[in-house]
């Protein structure tokens, strides 16, 4: 990293955020989500479109404490003459208790090109963006933009005890969630006047569970990742293994089912707590666990599948 | 007749068991100058440890001496802070307050097996 060109600015965020917050950029770049204990999800919007860097090499670590003694992320910003500045846009209270993971619809990249200035206002109401959040409450929220403002526009209910974390597919049309109740669900969206007569309710589409993944986990799973080029789902568990699932072909697509194809008992010596697979080499995993190692595996589907 | 193995494996859990509670049994309360062994808030029984795959999972049930929810985390906290620190063998550790003890003991029970929330102090 010495010889990148970033420079870290803090900016200073008027919330506190405690231990374990989580971040996630939109696929536009210029949206970032935060959640954290305090139960809230938080989304900020940054001034400048360009994301190039530059960065001196810092003697300090990544994170400070903000004034009152919590951790706050640091922002990358561009090399500018103005200050950059990320807007806090909406502040959303939905769950009851902390949220655990924040992930962004993988939207269409269309929207946020340089076409997008030419385009209609109306066209642009065919990709919102959406949000989805997983929680201590037990469940899943996701939210859309309304007018300049937030909304929870869908609640996923199913899982019995703390969502850790989510992961949507290469079509963004299902979400894979991973829980303590040592289940994973896949959800399907719906969307109004869909062929499956799945009621929805005004314009808002509705998700439905399609897929529960039990008796494969023996503890809590942190996280979960799905590749976006062969869509492989990867979980991160705490019994110290990685486990991967594959769709069976020919499965239906209403009610898929998935097959273990892959199982590291042992990938490390601890809680499993992240995997992320790499979004160009199909098949690199990563993984980090509280052991303190990252793992790299490389993952091949197995023939027939 | 039992194959000569299968004698061996109660035996050493039982061990480990022991282990765990020498840890544990001289704790003090937080609210009072007892420790958990004397105001009987854990027992050698309330301390199972069994063997999954080559790994060892610590079961304890605890019974908090009031009802009181704060209290009941902390004195979980206290034995995964204390266990995570001076216990020499790999581990995974689960704590739940006794049945019928509490009553919102799923809630306690939830809370003090969420290691993020542990981290943070409860």
């Amino acid at each position: 990293l010495r010889d990148s060109s970033v420079i870290a600015h803090e900016v200073p965020l008027p919330t506190l955020l405690f231990m374990g917050a989580k971040l996630a950029w939109a696929p536009s770049g210029n949206l970032l989500a935060t959640c954290s204990r305090d139960k809230s999800v938080w989304v900020w919007e940054g001034e400048s479109r360009s994301l190039q860097v530059d960065w001196e090499p810092p003697d300090t670590p990544l994170r400070v404490r903000d004034r009152v003694g919590s951790w706050v992320p640091f922002f990358f910003s561009p090399t500018v003459d103005e200050e950059d500045e990320y807007e806090c846009v909406s502040v959303l209270n939905s769950h009851t208790q902390d949220v655990k993971h924040v992930v962004w619809h993988p939207s269409q990249e269309v929207r946020f090109s340089w076409a997008w200035w030419c385009m209609p206002l109306g066209l642009l109401s065919l990709f919102p963006q959406l949000l989805a959040s997983a929680s201590y409450d037990d469940t899943v929220k996701l939210y859309r933009e309304e007018e300049d403002d937030w909304v929870c526009c869908a609640t996923l209910e199913g899982h019995e005890s703390t969502v850790w974390s989510l992961a949507f597919d290469p079509s963004g049309q299902r979400l894979a969630s991973c829980s303590d109740d040592r289940t994973v669900r896949i959800w399907r969206q719906y969307l109004p006047g869909n062929e499956q007569g799945v009621a929805c309710s005004g314009s808002d589409p509705s998700w439905k569970c399609i897929c529960t993944l039990s008796g494969f986990h023996s503890r809590t799973i942190y996280d979960i990742a799905w590749c976006q080029l062969t869509g492989a789902l990867a979980t991160a568990c705490g019994d110290d293994a990685i486990r991967v699932f594959q769709e069976d072909p020919n499965s239906d697509p209403q009610q898929p089912t998935f097959s273990l194809t892959a199982h590291l008992h042992q990938a490390h010596s601890q809680d499993v707590n992240c995997v992320a697979w790499n979004p160009k080499e199909p098949g690199l995993l990563a993984s980090c666990s509280d052991d303190g190692e990252v793992a790299f595996w490389k993952y091949q589907r197995p023939e027939g599948l | 007749m039992q194959p000569p193995g299968a004698a061996q494996q109660p035996r050493i859990m039982e061990e480990k068991a022991l282990e765990v509670y020498d840890l544990i049994r001289t704790i003090r309360d937080p609210e009072k100058p007892n420790t958990l062994e004397e105001l009987e808030v854990v027992s050698e029984s309330c301390v199972e440890v069994q063997e999954i795959n080559e790994e060892y999972l610590v079961i304890i049930r605890f019974t908090p001496t009031v009802p009181h929810c704060s209290l009941a985390t902390l004195i979980g906290l206290c034995l995964r802070v204390k266990l995570q620190r001076c216990l020499p063998f790999k581990h995974n550790l689960e704590i739940y307050i006794s049945e019928g003890t509490h009553s919102t003991e799923e809630d306690i029970n939830k809370q003090i097996n969420d290691k993020q929330r542990v981290a943070n102090g409860l």
